[in-house]
């Protein structure tokens, strides 16, 4: 059968993007960020997923306005890096697993969770920093990776408790697969930043620690926090952070902590990564 | 029923509801656009001549015109979208949040390296007055 054995949090700064690409990462400013990344770039050599389930957000990149899905998976075979307006990035072709997402799909609409299927989407740098910041600079993606994208663009997204709920489901769905894989749920966006407006530029460290303490030791309380928190004290973008519930949800409650960083900044926005096991994986169950 | 909005005393922030997108719709319609090359290319040529062709206000335009990006988040602007306008214009994510908050960008970009912009006084309306 299918197994969930591990979860990775990590924001997905477009700039963080570019110092991979045009080779930065040795620089000053960038040397700091990547340092907290080094842990995880080991951890998943000896891991090797078989499949990346990637909760991220579009930054009015596949979808615009003519259309925009609160949950949609990503079922096609492939998906190309997007051009977001100034070329696409020098990344790998994103190679998808259609018959799991097929199942995924089947399993939590059953489950009373409405999703929107996709199969032809461009994938932007909410999906592709995160690759890069674990994978590194390679030829091909070194597993396949099933796209989720919430919509966190326009007001409101999902709930952090729907989110939640959502990966208690996508626990289920995934572990009901009949064939063995070794799956990961990643969650990515925040952590707090605000890219707009007179505001722009918050940074809330205590907001963000106490997020980051609770999605490990309370994420059924943390889930119930309302998106005005979010927006008020993690900034307007800051509520992409409701989507690290999905990946905490499809755990189980008992997670071992591998790796927890933070860092302020990248370009506008506080940087968070958790690396977390299931205790029954890291326990070798 | 009236729709509930508790952001609206929140300092210094648009929130990207239903309302502004549905002001903004052909705003942000024509910000998507530039993210083909070819339409940048045309944009670039003749910027009125190009807006010309989409169902916004005049409002809306001038505020495309002078890059005011507080005006046009105010008329329905989402950042995301609006970040195809300065993508255009070769400006990073950085150089525009500063443009919105009156900071050059090395001043902004500083407040960034101290650890940003503190949520003492910046959490309600009635603080930051």
């Amino acid at each position: 059968m299918a197994k969930i054995t591990a979860g990775v949090a990590t924001s997905h700064v477009p700039a963080i993007g570019v110092a991979i690409d045009l080779g930065k990462t040795e620089q000053p400013y960038w040397k700091p960020v990547f340092a907290g990344y080094e842990y995880v770039k080991e951890w998943i050599k000896e891991q090797k997923p078989d499949v990346i389930f990637l909760v991220y957000n579009d930054h009015a990149t596949a979808f615009d306005l003519s259309m925009i899905p609160t949950f949609a998976i990503g079922c096609a075979p492939e998906f190309k890096p997007a051009d977001e307006g100034w070329g696409a990035r020098p990344v790998p072709v994103v190679k998808g697993h259609p018959v799991l997402a097929a199942h995924i799909t089947q399993s939590l609409i059953q489950d009373n969770f409405d999703l929107t299927i996709v199969n032809e989407m461009d994938v932007d740098h909410g999906l592709t920093v995160p690759l890069s910041l674990v994978f590194g600079q390679v030829e091909e993606w070194p597993c396949l990776i099933i796209p989720f994208a919430v919509n966190v663009v326009i007001y409101p997204p999902p709930s952090g408790q729907r989110c939640y709920d959502l990966g208690k489901a996508l626990r289920k769905a995934i572990e009901s697969f009949p064939e063995d894989l070794n799956v990961q749920v990643w969650g990515t966006g925040g952590m707090s930043h605000q890219l707009q407006g007179p505001r722009a530029g918050l940074i809330n460290k205590e907001f963000d620690n106490e997020f980051l303490d609770r999605l490990i030791a309370e994420p059924a309380e943390l889930a119930k926090e309302p998106h005005i928190r979010y927006v008020r004290e993690a900034g307007s973008e800051g509520v992409e952070l409701v989507m690290w519930l999905i990946m905490r949800g499809a755990l189980e409650d008992d997670i071992e902590v591998k790796q927890r960083f933070y860092h302020v900044p990248a370009s506008n926005t506080a940087v968070g990564h958790l690396v977390l096991e299931n205790s029954s994986h890291s326990a070798g169950v | 029923m009236s729709t509930v909005k508790p952001y609206h005393d929140i300092p210094g922030t648009t929130i990207f509801d239903f309302d502004m997108a549905n002001k903004g719709y052909h705003l942000n319609q024509f910000a998507m656009s530039l993210m083909k090359a070819e339409n940048r290319e045309r944009f670039k040529a003749e910027e009125r001549a190009y807006l010309d062709e989409w169902a916004m206000t005049e409002e809306q335009k001038q505020s495309v015109l002078a890059r005011d990006y507080n005006w046009m988040m105010s008329l329905g602007g989402n950042v995301y979208f609006l970040a195809k306008i300065f993508s255009t214009d070769g400006l990073s994510f950085q150089a525009a949040a500063a443009s919105m908050t009156g900071m050059t960008q090395e001043e902004y970009a500083q407040m960034m390296l101290e650890g940003g912009r503190t949520p003492v006084g910046n959490l309600y309306k009635k603080e930051s007055q």
